[in-house]
């Protein structure tokens, strides 16, 4: 199967710290891959890579054809066009309503009559469910509803690879399900192919064809689902199973307990 | 103390250095601003929406202000000019000070602080909330979708709003001159107008509001830009939005004001 992204023997440093080590990770057309790890592990790194934000010290990066590392700004901006990003909190530019959010790479990008434009963003937000919130301000949504929003807002240009920053953080179980089972239908509804970035292990290996563990910069473990469910890789199963110690420590590196403590006792 | 005497000159190094950097990084997003002010002309409704927001809010704030330096200019003025008893060219002394000094600086202090402050806040937190990241995503150039229409915005109301400080404050003279302490109508226009040049008065400080609105819109919108994406950073970029444009209005206005009235 053709793929969609493909990064090859990828590193990124910043300064001077090294955030992804060598890293190979293909995307193939039409799947919904997750990357999965702990906070701080490289991923969202990733997903900048992937979206041009950020280019590799080393290795390459190509998207739909194109290396990344190639491209100008203009092309840069041409290769946007057909991604589209939900980001952390959503995104969502304050100062417009939910109909005008959704409606603005439309107006920015294409010279569509109005009344096109408004049953194209009607249509977009009725994918999600919030055709009735057109015309809210973003500061009146729930933070569910917002999510919900940003995606219709992503997908508004019918992009062939939507990228997802932490699409469950801070919802509650049903927005969790909600959007988790949207990021699944658009996919399969748009023909497009999914990158989730995501610690949520349960939500996400629920929907996803395909997983990659990002630790400390290398990709420590891959497969689909159910071979990650049945893996004995110390470091998935930690994650997996959300155990408190493994080979992520508890503990933050110090200096041995008892000399740290029983400093006290030293001088009395 | 060789080795402190080091550290302070390391210190004056890097605090030279990160100075002169920010001056480079500043003169450089001025420039990508003037190059992405295509859309804030093809699209002037974009630049007119901010206009309302800089320009048309601060209004209040304006008005009311130059009508209360106006009276106090009326008040100070007779007091000086009746002890040579020249109180007839009080209409003079209060419009010639309004049109080239304290209405271009009071209204673009006042400016600054109320519409330099909320630029820097809202461009320091449509960063934090990644608005800016998903506009760039979403391959719309923020410099000319959000900065510039800003910048114009500025740039065009305040020569505006000084020229509105100026003829409130020059009504409010009028008020305690005219009205309340009862110098004569007809001299104290007469004079104003025979006594102060379109050229040399007036559009000397309009160019002097057109510099200063220049100057606070893009330290407003460079110190939204650039400052850190988190609570501590935005409120550190909007108080050196006003203490910068503060300092830099007065210092310009000493240069300009050197050179346009030299020796008359």
């Amino acid at each position: 199967m053709e793929n969609l992204v493909e990064i090859r023997d990828v590193s990124f440093t910043y300064d001077k710290r090294p955030i992804l080590k060598g890293v190979n990770m293909q995307i193939p057309k039409g799947k919904v891959v997750s990357i999965m790890g702990i906070s701080g592990g490289g991923k969202t790194t990733l997903l900048r890579l992937i979206g041009g934000a950020l280019k590799p010290t080393q290795g390459t990066v190509r998207v739909a054809g194109e290396l990344t590392s190639d491209l100008d700004s203009e092309g840069m901006y041409r290769l946007r066009r057909k991604m589209g990003m939900l980001f952390q909190f959503g995104a969502l530019f304050t100062d417009m309503s939910v109909f005008d959010n959704v409606a603005f790479q439309l107006r920015e990008h294409t010279d569509l009559p109005e009344y096109i434009i408004r049953d194209l963003v009607l249509m977009k937000l009725n994918a999600v469910g919030l055709r009735g919130a057109a015309d809210m301000m973003p500061s009146e949504l729930s933070g569910g509803m917002a999510r919900r929003v940003a995606l219709a807002r992503a997908i508004a240009l019918d992009p062939v690879l939507i990228m997802y920053d932490e699409p469950f953080a801070g919802l509650d179980p049903i927005s969790l399900g909600v959007t988790g089972n949207l990021i699944r239908e658009l996919n399969d509804a748009l023909g497009a192919t999914s990158v989730v970035v995501t610690h949520d292990v349960q939500e996400s290996l629920h929907i996803v064809d395909y997983v990659y563990f990002v630790s400390e910069g290398v990709i420590v473990a891959h497969g689909t689902p159910e071979e990650i469910r049945r893996t004995d890789k110390a470091y998935v199963h930690q994650f997996v199973h959300g155990e408190m110690d493994g080979p992520v420590p508890f503990h933050y590196p110090a200096p041995q307990y008892g000399q740290d403590v029983m400093v006290g006792g030293a001088h009395a | 103390m060789l080795e402190s005497a080091a550290g302070v000159l390391r210190k004056i190094g890097a605090f030279t250095i990160n100075g002169v950097w920010r001056l480079g990084y500043a003169s450089r997003f001025f420039l990508m601003t003037l190059f992405g002010s295509g859309t804030s002309f093809r699209r002037f409704h974009l630049t007119i929406k901010e206009i309302y927001f800089t320009g048309v809010l601060s209004l209040i704030i304006i008005l009311v202000s130059g009508l209360f330096v106006g009276m106090v200019l009326g008040l100070q003025g007779y007091e000086t000019l009746q002890r040579y008893g020249s109180e007839s060219a009080l209409g003079v002394m209060v419009a010639l000070t309004l049109v080239r000094e304290l209405g271009p600086v009071v209204a673009a202090l006042l400016f600054a602080s109320r519409a330099g402050s909320a630029m820097t806040a809202e461009i320091g937190l449509m960063k934090a909330t990644e608005q800016i990241s998903a506009m760039e995503m979403m391959a719309v150039d923020p410099i000319s979708r959000v900065v510039a229409p800003r910048f114009w915005a500025g740039v065009i109301s305040m020569p505006l709003l000084a020229a509105m400080f100026s003829a409130t404050g020059v009504f409010g003279g009028y008020l305690i001159g005219v009205v309340m302490i009862g110098v004569d109508e007809g001299t104290f226009w007469s004079q104003m107008q025979s006594a102060v040049d379109v050229r040399d008065d007036i559009m000397n400080g309009v160019i002097k509001s057109f510099v200063f609105g220049v100057a606070v819109t893009v330290i407003a919108l460079f110190e939204g830009y650039d400052a850190p994406p988190t609570a501590e950073g935005v409120s550190g970029a909007t108080t050196r939005t006003v203490v910068t444009s503060s300092l830099v209005i007065l210092a310009l206005d000493f240069i300009l004001t050197a050179f346009m009235f030299r020796g008359k």
